[in-house]
């Protein structure tokens, strides 16, 4: 299946993943690929760690991949990075929000926030690293962070040609429409 | 027209357009979007949260009784809750179709165990359909139906989270109106007597062999034939990791109606192949029935039958191969989910963890989060209501072993309705010496907010009597003592009182989720003081998220408090305050 192109979104509950991956899987059935996209619900909604998977192309079988398999690894949170880069191809890219999220153990103090990421990442693997928190904040709303990812996604994919305006006025509410597709827009030009 | 949907949207829209006219589910990961989806259709379909899986069963096999075409839908393990009338109506058989959907958890994404739910089909003796994608989730419901009238069986639809929860394209159809099938009194077949039981078995080991014979040629068991050495029979999400891995370098037999098998296909198949390899997630369920016909295989002595697969796995357990993947010397600290600021249980459980000689049975919902840290307040979490009967065992244990444990049995509103207001009766009845407590936030949390008779809405958004634990618990006998979970010190007397207490007392402690939208929100947030805070980090065992220490100094996060004030009034310094009071 080489024609297939896997896409991992990883992040906490609660950041938007699953929005991010609708509009990006409905832009790409409207422009004729074959997509599956994969989501964990449930104890994911507590705060916990989320992933989606969005894979696209000519025919595609299976909806989730195993490791060493995504193209794209798309992180709305630095150590979510870490716990799913095996995920990602050797050759792969990564998107990183440069945003901590501190777990619990880490908040009660008990265990440290890991130091380097970022670097130690960027050693091993080609890898974006987008402050879409700064970013969302400075266009009013701190919660399109989401989008904002997606349009450095789908930069990073080669894929600004798709109908992404159709894609996001299906998949948001119409009140959020119009800021929505400025954060798309922040995200296509970092 | 061609839609994206997930598994469970495509299943109501599958029920849509099979003419079904009746709906029940009682909600549960991954099943929960069936029903909620199915609302959708409601101007054909009469959709309802039941209180319980059981109750759900017993209401689309009445249904389906009356001549109505009815569907239930449940996670695995609500099947145990609803094995009691299914494995009945197996031998009495249907008189509109019937299909129970099962959507197990491979993985235990969230869930308490992975019990492998296509047993229950060789179990209750009926037919079993498992679709592998959307559109076969949406396709297959409609042959499902066509079994059941044509058999006179139920049928099982088995899906597992990955088809559930996974969003492919859809190819929709029309709803075909099969109206209802008429309905007279039919004694010998609906009243299940030891007189009639006895010849509706017979009748129903006959049905076995003719869908056996059916299955052989049905529409949902497809050779994909390549001429290949290698022949594997694959069924469910696993046909779609075998094809990622091997497209069409070998011959496959997909399976979508795997019980009764179809052995002469099978037979055939494994005849044209020098190999035959079976994959299938969980157990070997196809694997022992293939090899007790006498047909040489191989399967859970290469793929595991642990864990959900995915197409790495399945290329290594077949192929030996190993993927090559990055990995980085850099520790990752577990994200593991907490309750939400704000969130009523908080209260409860922090009073539970200060209490000395305390033990605390639990079970299912948003609640059994107050089992981990740093709350660790929780001893057991078996199934829903057990919160309260397994607490009336361990308190029952203690009174023979003389400990002096004070047993408290939580669970929460929906799980009350659920399964709890037996464990309550039994309580009072045999008299155990325990304080049955209730959680009650006004909705079903973990799954997603859905409805329930608490709530005073139905499913399809009408309104309905609005039933209270408490007054039910007074009506059961109870002394009820109502608390506000946020007040610690109110939730610490309403404790003390409860176990000193000479009559029967249960808590019932009220307070709305936090999540609940447009309910008011607590006034103000909460923020530290720095002068006054001493660092000593009692704060933190509230276990809040939006609390934490950084730099030697308590913090709370203003973008995540809502003021419920828990750390506030645990703090012995007076460190945390309210913004603008």
């Amino acid at each position: 299946m080489a024609d297939v192109k896997n896409i991992l979104l990883v992040g906490v509950g609660g950041q938007g993943t699953i929005l991010a991956s609708q509009i990006l899987s409905t832009g790409l059935v409207s422009a004729g690929y074959d997509v599956k996209m994969s989501e964990v619900h449930g104890m994911a909604q507590r705060g916990g760690s989320v992933t989606t998977q969005v894979r696209f192309g000519k025919q595609v079988h299976a909806p989730i991949i195993g490791k060493g398999q995504a193209d794209v690894l798309v992180s709305f949170e630095i150590m979510e990075t870490l716990r799913w880069l095996e995920f990602l191809k050797p050759d792969g890219k990564v998107v990183i929000n440069n945003h901590k999220i501190p777990s619990v153990p880490i908040l009660s103090g008990k265990r440290e926030y890991p130091r380097g990421v970022i670097e130690t990442i960027s050693r091993k693997v080609d890898a974006t690293v987008i402050d879409a928190g700064r970013i969302a904040e400075e266009l009013g709303n701190p919660k399109t962070m989401n989008v904002i990812l997606l349009g450095a996604l789908v930069k990073a994919m080669g894929l600004t040609e798709l109908e992404w305006r159709a894609a996001i006025k299906e998949c948001v509410k119409p009140k959020f429409v119009e800021i929505n597709l400025e954060a798309f827009k922040a995200g296509l030009s970092v | 027209m061609k839609q994206l949907m997930s598994g469970n949207e495509a299943i109501a829209r599958g029920a849509y357009e099979a003419g079904v006219t009746m709906a029940a589910a009682y909600p549960g990961t991954p099943s929960t979007e069936i029903l909620e989806n199915m609302v959708e259709y409601k101007e054909h379909i009469y959709s309802e949260w039941s209180p319980n899986e059981k109750v759900a069963a017993e209401v689309a096999i009445g249904a389906s009784i009356a001549g109505a075409r009815s569907i239930c839908a449940m996670k695995h393990v609500g099947v145990n809750v609803a094995a009691d009338p299914i494995f009945t109506y197996a031998y009495l058989g249907v008189n509109g179709g019937f299909v129970l959907v099962s959507a197990d958890d491979p993985s235990m994404h969230s869930s308490q165990n992975e019990q492998d739910n296509r047993y229950y089909a060789k179990f209750a003796k009926m037919a079993l359909i498992e679709p592998s994608d959307s559109q076969e989730c949406k396709d297959f419901l409609a042959e499902a139906y066509e079994v059941s009238e044509r058999f006179d069986v139920p049928v099982l639809f088995r899906v597992t989270t990955r088809i559930s929860h996974s969003k492919c394209i859809v190819e929709l159809g029309e709803r075909k109106e099969v109206g209802h099938k008429p309905y007279a009194r039919n004694i010998p077949k609906f009243v299940a007597t030891p007189a009639h039981a006895k010849i509706a078995h017979v009748k129903v080991e006959q049905k076995l062999k003719d869908m056996e014979q059916y299955a052989n040629t049905s529409i949902l068991n497809k050779i994909e034939e390549n001429g290949s050495k290698i022949g594997i029979i694959t069924a469910g999400i696993a046909y779609q990791y075998v094809k990622e891995v091997f497209g069409d370098q070998v011959s496959i037999l997909k399976l979508g109606f795997t019980y009764p098998l179809p052995m002469d296909l099978i037979r055939y198949f494994a005849s044209k192949h020098e190999t035959l390899y079976i994959v299938e997630e969980l157990e070997p369920f196809m694997e022992e029935q293939i090899k007790a016909a006498g047909i040489q295989c191989i399967g859970k002595a290469l793929v595991p039958n642990i864990y959900e697969l995915n197409p790495d796995i399945v290329a290594q357990s077949l192929l030996n191969e190993k993927t090559e993947t990055k990995k980085v010397d850099v520790n990752v600290v577990p994200r593991p989910p907490v309750l939400c600021p704000g969130c009523p249980h908080r209260g409860f459980f922090y009073t539970m963890s200060k209490k000395k000689n305390t033990v605390v049975t639990s079970d299912i919902g948003c609640y059994t989060l107050g089992g981990m840290e740093p709350l660790n307040a929780m001893d057991t979490c078996i199934c829903m209501g057990a919160g309260f009967s397994a607490g009336m065992g361990m308190a029952k244990a203690f009174e023979v072993s003389g400990r002096d444990n004070k047993v408290f049995g939580v669970l929460g509103d929906s799980t009350f309705f659920h399964s709890g207001i037996t464990g309550a009766i039994d309580i009072l009845y045999n008299k155990g010496k325990m304080v049955p407590v209730v959680l009650d936030n006004s909705i079903t949390g973990m799954t997603g907010h859905q409805e329930n008779p608490g709530t005073g809405k139905t499913l399809m958004g009408e309104s309905t009597t609005q039933m209270d634990p408490t007054d039910i618990m007074k009506a059961v006998g109870f002394k009820v003592l109502v608390v506000d979970p946020c007040d610690l010190k109110a939730m610490d007397d309403a404790a003390e009182e409860a176990v000193k207490s000479e009559e029967p007392t249960a808590i019932v402690t009220k307070r709305p989720c936090v999540l609940i939208k447009g309910l008011p929100p607590f006034k103000n947030k909460c923020v530290v003081n720095r002068e006054n805070c001493k660092k000593c980090k009692m704060c933190l065992k509230v276990g809040c998220p939006a609390v934490f220490f950084k730099d030697g100094t308590a913090y709370i996060e203003a973008s995540m408090c809502v003021g419920c004030e828990v750390c506030k009034q645990v703090c012995k310094f007076n460190a945390i305050e309210k913004v603008g009071e």
